[in-house]
């Protein structure tokens, strides 16, 4: 039976773009599926410093616009739409795309990726966008001279507080731990940094504000007291949840966070289904390994369609 | 391929194109250092071709233009407000998909 695609990518963040790079270069007919703009979670970050042969660091922005302009150059077909529901299970896959469209294929490399997670606490939606951020790109020039806060202890955290002291005049980190889980380097650069403070041993319990929107902060700590936190903004970075919801869940085996499992050539449950980045379960979420998931799923796949022939 | 139906507004143009205009408006506030605001930027364009002659569809630079967003308190971008009559229909923040715009824009048709 004819198919549309031998292979459909579904997400063009570092993932599925090396994975369309790698399929655009073995001449398989492949469609990448991107619901917004390539790029993904990256184009949230101010500055990429760990990715190798870009020597002097390279802006986010930047990065997933040479990544783009990498598959463009090998003519990797590329779709934007978004995908409203996939079936995986027959050797003919199909992915349903929201406009009602219906594409098949022989084999799916899922990329869908992951957003930031939400802290859940009374004040955060109501305030979202009026103080309550997830993009310290984004958002960090609204906030010149004013004292905000980050939540969390991660890379992602640390290096976006950093970058928040361009704009704001201090920046309070609050962490559930008394030490941060951030790379050394990103640690010995907000210690040193005068207008990064720190509350250890922290959670915020609710966000408040008025009309102007985000005013303060109620913090309860682990020894029982609480604290309130004066301050204009609050940037929430404490790590993922997958993008999962147009997955087929009871199709697929996946973690207790709802992450997709895979063997070690990325592979999923189904045959012929592989996932790479951060959709994948797994412990690190960094843009080199999911660029190398993305080229390790695409040769997988390549092996899976030169099998069926 | 950017679509030239997107108007690109001032704030000294922002009461005659948007406050002032017959049609209902959605106005796009980005800025050129905003990842996200580039990842809705094609979905912005494609809505203008379809919603061409019932919906106006704008963008506005918050870099070069500081004082309309700051008059809607825009703390975050991409934000986009939906505007009849002169007036706030409904706003959202974030890179949102194009159903959920669609969704936001028929509020005003």
């Amino acid at each position: 039976m004819p198919v549309d695609y031998q292979l459909i990518i579904v997400g063009g963040g570092p993932a599925g773009l090396t994975a369309g790079l790698y399929a655009a270069r073995g001449r398989v007919k492949t469609l990448l599926i991107e619901k917004g703009a390539t790029g993904g979670q990256v184009l949230l970050t101010d500055w990429v410093d760990n990715y190798p042969g870009f020597t002097e660091g390279v802006s986010g922005f930047e990065l997933m616009d040479k990544m783009t302009a990498h598959v463009d150059r090998f003519g990797l077909e590329k779709k934007f739409a978004m995908v409203s529901g996939l079936d995986l299970l027959g050797e003919i896959k199909t992915i349903s795309l929201e406009n009602g469209d219906q594409l098949s294929c022989r084999s799916v490399v899922l990329c869908t990726g992951a957003r930031p997670r939400t802290l859940d606490v009374p004040g955060e939606k109501e305030l979202t966008g009026q103080g309550v951020s997830y993009c310290a790109t984004c958002d960090g020039p609204f906030y010149r001279g004013q004292e905000i806060a980050v939540v969390g202890g991660g890379n992602t955290a640390i290096q976006e507080a950093l970058h928040l002291t361009k704009f704001a005049s201090k920046v309070t980190v609050i962490h559930r731990r008394d030490e941060l889980r951030a790379t050394k380097i990103l640690q010995e650069k907000a210690f040193a940094n005068e207008q990064v403070d720190f509350i250890w041993n922290a959670q915020v319990q609710t966000i408040e504000g008025d009309a102007n929107g985000v005013n303060q902060l109620q913090i309860g700590l682990t020894d029982g007291s609480k604290t309130t936190l004066p301050v204009t903004g609050i940037f929430i970075l404490i790590g993922v949840v997958p993008n999962n919801e147009i997955l087929p869940m009871d199709q697929l085996q996946t973690d207790a966070a709802g992450f997709v499992i895979t063997d070690t050539e990325m592979e999923t449950s189904i045959p012929g289904v592989y996932a790479a980045g951060d959709i994948r379960s797994k412990n690190f979420r960094q843009i080199i390994n999911a660029a190398g998931e993305g080229a390790n799923a695409e040769l997988s796949a390549e092996q899976y369609l030169a099998g069926l022939k | 391929m950017a679509s030239d139906k997107v108007l690109h507004v001032t704030d000294g143009e922002f009461d005659n194109t948007v406050v002032g205009n017959d049609l209902p408006c959605l106005v796009d506030f980005w800025a050129p250092w905003c990842g996200p605001c580039k990842a809705i930027g094609p979905v912005i364009d494609e809505l203008a071709e379809e919603f061409d002659g019932k919906v106006v569809i704008t963008k506005m630079n918050v870099d070069d233009n500081p004082a309309t967003p700051g008059k809607f308190g825009i703390r975050a971008i991409p934000t986009l407000i939906l505007f009849k009559d002169g007036e706030v229909v409904d706003k959202v923040t974030g890179a949102i998909g194009k159903t959920q715009l669609v969704e936001l824009i028929n509020k005003a048709l």
